[in-house]
């Protein structure tokens, strides 16, 4: 075995398309799903003479991600044009920032395994046109192109080389799908492509200054996928170096059916993209008024919000980070917490915990829950105020998300009310102590676990619906004589 | 009088007074053009049947009394400017099919004003030349002399307005395509301010120089359609929005006390001394009415040459990476992959003065050459700008000749494109600056026209024009017509 011990040294690249409702140089729509070229302007088809015109809602849409890292709004940012051919490039060259991005300069923090916390650069963040696509599905012998996506806006957020592991390289991307959902100006939906990242990744060994040389493994568009690519990656280097080889500088796929990354063009084969300002678009400038009315307009971060929730509801900060990690869940949440005063822990328990797994058994977002935030509220209350237990009311739950009624009326339905009047309690206790008496006299001779046994003939006997304090101080008083 | 010799203005009143019909009016040019424009070959495309549904149009809307300034009068338009249902081809044989599904929004506003358009005139292939000769449909002649280049890139719209075979035609000046060709016939071409005409639907050549203007017999003419053409477009994100002054009213003002700049840098060895004569006899007219003369200096002009021939064609090879036959233009015989797609394509579609701009541009902005080119050249023309900017804060106009020298030969310059390029040295300069220039007729050397620059500030059109209309009030040089178009 080597003696070396080996660092990886990760970038992302994010690409998230924002989320407006035309192109970002045309008026063509942006939905998905279209039947293809019905979402391709002349614009976008790069028509003879046509002209692109910046599309505003993506500098705000850019400004806000800017100011939510904290980076540095540039006054005059200006548009490229990155040249190549390819077929489902309408005009030969995308419309891209290069020089003089709109963001420059942020960072996010992400929380490590060990519970600390680590701040990753970013670089900067720039705007740019998608590209189309090729078809080749159902089209022997020729290839379909695909023009709808042509002209999507997207923002590439391009980050410093500071992740040093394939966890922190995906907590970091978590965070950046956090942000851009909550800032809504990315839907978030990996499936779509609407957010994915190139990996930038290298190896050397621990406590080396230099870099090695890196491979950038493109369109990654699954958290999972980042993951088991940078492991992949990191660990084919260091075979290869470690077997005497070298790495060369490269881009690369990742084949999540074969787990593996493979090179698609080295170095020397990249293009040479001939950027150069594009004439036809004038330098984005931005006033400090237009900047501090969107600051003004921002909503609550998310790590504002966890920090508020640990203080305001008394959450770890484990549970604060759960519940905030979309808008959507911790408004939810913030719902729940207000409408059962005095229990926020029990709130995010079950948002956390009977909820979540009800989401996730169907896959739904929380946006879709079946229960809405007043309908959880008035089952925890029925917890708090003592008209059912906890371990009924997950059956009230159950009941709950499968007929849509609410708590009252179920609890009602089913006569589940918890029993909280002590002389009934007290005749089942005596009830059950005149059925056992075998026990009852271990019991007294010493046997103190038979405790145990005595409580669940007498919930057995309630249907579960005895007060369980109530009925712990009862039994005790009547076991013992 | 014929129609076909009267001036724009001359026809508007005579449509107004209903002396004629416009149909009357569109006939009598497509009559024309059928009889004498096969021998300048100034059209790629004649419109005879639309042009006559325009003027029935026109001639309804003058009979309901809802007629424009414009309605009825004819055009013809460069065919780089995109027309629905019309082929554009811009002079190429990549875009020989092209039909645009879109109005260009300089061809919809003169539309909109009610125009007849006659048809679309020859040009440099893609707008690169000096004389017209790079079309794929063969050399536009000159009408003072059929051996002789018009100019170029707009040497069709000159040569049939020179010819009078349309009173008035548009064209587009990215170093001198409006100004060069119209010195080289005779006639008067205005290329506007950068930003002051709508680039939307006009096939781009070189886009931060590319500028729309207008190609007639008169200054006054000029006005009269700017003022239809000019104008924020939404679409165009580099026009400007400033309101569009009433050019024509505009006319007719004074001139005592007008502050000329000559430009030492333009009176340079170069100059066909002739043609230098002109240009000072032109001069001391401005003084008979009264300006004043100042020698200013321009020191970087003496660059402009180079500079431009980095950043247009720089931008030319990005333009035209567009034309790569899988959406539209000219596609390759059963191509056998991708690559072959793009090269033969490409190789069959562009004539070989284009090739030529490609490849530059391609260079000049490749990893290692950019700095040493494009961006020097953007800090040239930075330079030049602001010489342009010293000199405007001492006068009020510059005065230049157009060309260096009057028409040459067809096939004279074509195997030596530095020399072809020479021909454009007094006119890049305000291509670089974003400036407003005019070329009018100022004389003739050995019986051919001559023509005068005048150059303004930024939106300074309205006093150029009225320059311009001052000595064309005063002089009979721009009612020229080549010999046997009389």
């Amino acid at each position: 075995m080597s003696a070396t011990t080996w660092e990886t040294v990760i970038g992302l690249e994010i690409h998230a398309q924002l989320s407006t409702r035309s192109k970002i140089f045309s008026g063509a729509a942006t939905s998905y799903g279209a039947r293809p070229n019905v979402n391709a302007s002349l614009v976008d088809l790069g028509y003879p003479g046509v002209l692109p015109v910046l599309n505003g809602d993506v500098v705000r849409m850019a400004v806000k991600l800017g100011l939510a890292i904290g980076a540095t709004i540039a006054g005059t940012s200006i548009f490229a044009r990155k040249n190549y051919f390819y077929p489902d490039l309408p005009k030969g060259y995308q419309i891209s920032q290069y020089e003089l991005p709109i963001v420059a300069k942020g960072s996010l923090d992400i929380v490590l395994e060990d519970g600390t916390h680590k701040r990753i650069g970013i670089t900067r963040a720039h705007l740019e046109e998608d590209a189309g696509k090729s078809l080749h599905e159902g089209l022997p012998g020729v290839t379909g192109i695909d023009l709808n996506r042509a002209g999507t806006p997207l923002i590439e957020i391009v980050s410093e080389p500071e992740m040093r592991s394939a966890k922190e390289a995906v907590a970091y991307m978590k965070k950046v799908h956090t942000l851009v959902r909550y800032l809504e100006i990315c839907d978030g939906n990996m499936q779509e492509g609407s957010f994915r990242c190139d990996a930038n990744v290298s190896v050397r060994p621990l406590g080396a200054k230099e870099f090695g040389t890196r491979a950038e493994i493109k369109n990654l568009n699954s958290f999972r996928y980042v993951e088991k690519a940078i492991l992949y990656e990191a660990t084919r280097q260091v075979d290869l170096i470690e077997s005497g080889g070298r790495v060369v500088q490269e881009t690369r796929l990742y084949d999540a059916n074969k787990d593996e990354t493979r090179s698609m063009r080295t170095k020397e084969e990249a293009n040479d993209y001939r950027y150069f300002p594009d004439p036809d678009l004038l330098p984005v400038v931005l006033t400090s008024a237009f900047i501090d009315k969107i600051r003004a307009d921002l909503p609550e971060l998310p790590d504002e919000k966890a920090a508020r929730f640990a203080t305001d509801y008394a959450l770890s900060s484990y549970d604060a980070g759960v519940l905030t990690a979309s808008r959507e869940l911790a408004a939810y949440y913030e719902e729940v917490a207000r409408q059962v005063p005095g229990e926020p822990k029990l709130a995010a328990n079950w948002v956390m915990g009977e909820l979540s797994a009800a989401l996730n058994k169907e896959g739904l977002e929380i946006a879709a829950s079946r229960l809405s935030a007043q309908a959880l509220a008035q089952l925890l209350g029925r917890i708090a105020d003592g008209t059912i237990s906890g371990k009924i009311a997950k059956e009230v739950f159950e009941a709950m998300w499968a007929s849509g009624k609410d708590a009252d009326a179920i609890i009602a339905e089913k006569g589940l009310r918890q029993i909280t009047d002590s002389s009934a309690i007290e005749r089942v206790i005596d009830e059950v102590m005149a059925k056992n008496p075998v026990q009852l006299a271990d019991y007294r001779s010493g046997k103190d676990k038979l405790f145990g046994f005595f409580v669940g003939q007498v919930m057995k006997a309630t249907g579960g619906k005895a007060n369980p304090a109530e009925l712990n101080k009862l039994l005790k008083t009547k076991l013992s004589g | 009088m014929s129609l076909v010799n009267q001036s724009l203005t001359e026809l508007a009143a005579g449509l107004a007074a209903r002396e004629f019909s416009s149909a009357e009016l569109t006939q009598a040019y497509l009559a024309r053009i059928a009889a004498r424009g096969p021998a300048l070959n100034a059209f790629v495309t004649v419109a005879h049947e639309s042009a006559l549904a325009d003027a029935q149009a026109a001639d309804h809307a003058l009979k309901r009394g809802d007629g424009g300034a414009l309605t009825g009068l004819p055009l013809v338009h460069k065919d780089i400017f995109c027309t629905a249902g019309l082929r554009t081809t811009c002079g190429s044989r990549m875009l020989d099919q092209f039909v645009a599904p879109y109005d260009a929004t300089v061809v919809a506003k003169l539309k909109d004003a009610g125009t007849v358009l006659l048809g679309k005139t020859n040009m440099d292939e893609f707008a690169m030349g000096s004389s017209s000769e790079t079309s794929y449909y063969g050399a536009v002649k000159n009408p003072w002399n059929l051996a002789l280049v018009p100019g170029g890139s707009s040497g069709g719209s000159a040569a049939a307005v020179a010819a009078r075979l349309s009173p008035v035609a548009t064209g587009t000046d990215t170093g001198g395509s409006i100004r060069q060709p119209a010195a080289l016939c005779g006639v008067t071409g205005l290329k506007p301010t950068y930003g002051r005409v709508s680039r939307y639907g006009m096939i781009a050549f070189a886009s931060s120089l590319d500028q729309a203007g207008v190609i007639a017999t008169s200054a006054a003419d000029v006005a009269l359609l700017l003022k239809a053409m000019a104008g924020f477009d939404p679409r165009d994100s580099t026009s400007v929005d400033t309101p569009v002054p009433d050019y024509p009213a505009l006319l007719g003002e004074s001139i005592a006390g007008l502050r000329i700049g000559i430009v030492k840098e333009f009176f340079d060895k170069g100059l066909d001394a002739d043609n230098a004569r002109r240009i000072e006899e032109a001069i001391s007219l401005y003084t008979r009415l009264g300006a004043t003369l100042q020698e200013v200096s321009l020191p970087n002009l003496p660059l402009s040459v180079p500079t431009y021939y980095v950043v247009a064609p720089a931008e030319c090879s990005s333009n035209l990476a567009r034309f790569d036959g899988v959406r539209f233009g000219h596609r390759c015989a059963k191509p056998r992959d991708l690559q072959d797609l793009y090269r033969r394509s490409r190789g069959e579609g562009f004539g070989a003065e284009v090739k030529r701009r490609i490849m530059t541009g391609t260079y000049v902005l490749s990893a290692g050459y950019y700095d040493a080119y494009y961006l020097k050249a953007q800090r040239v023309r930075q330079l030049i700008a602001k010489d342009f900017a010293d000199a405007f804060s001492q006068v009020e106009l510059l005065v230049a000749p157009t060309t260096p020298t009057p028409a040459f030969p067809i096939g004279a310059k074509m195997a030596d494109p530095i020399t072809m390029y020479l021909n454009d040295i007094y006119t890049i300069g305000a291509n670089l600056a974003g400036l407003p220039a005019i070329s009018i007729p100022c004389g003739f050397v050995q019986g051919l026209p001559v023509g005068l620059q005048l150059v303004g500030p930024h939106f300074a059109e309205e006093r150029i024009l009225n320059a311009a209309h001052a000595y064309q009030l005063e002089s009979a040089w721009h009612r020229e017509i080549p010999q046997g178009y009389a």
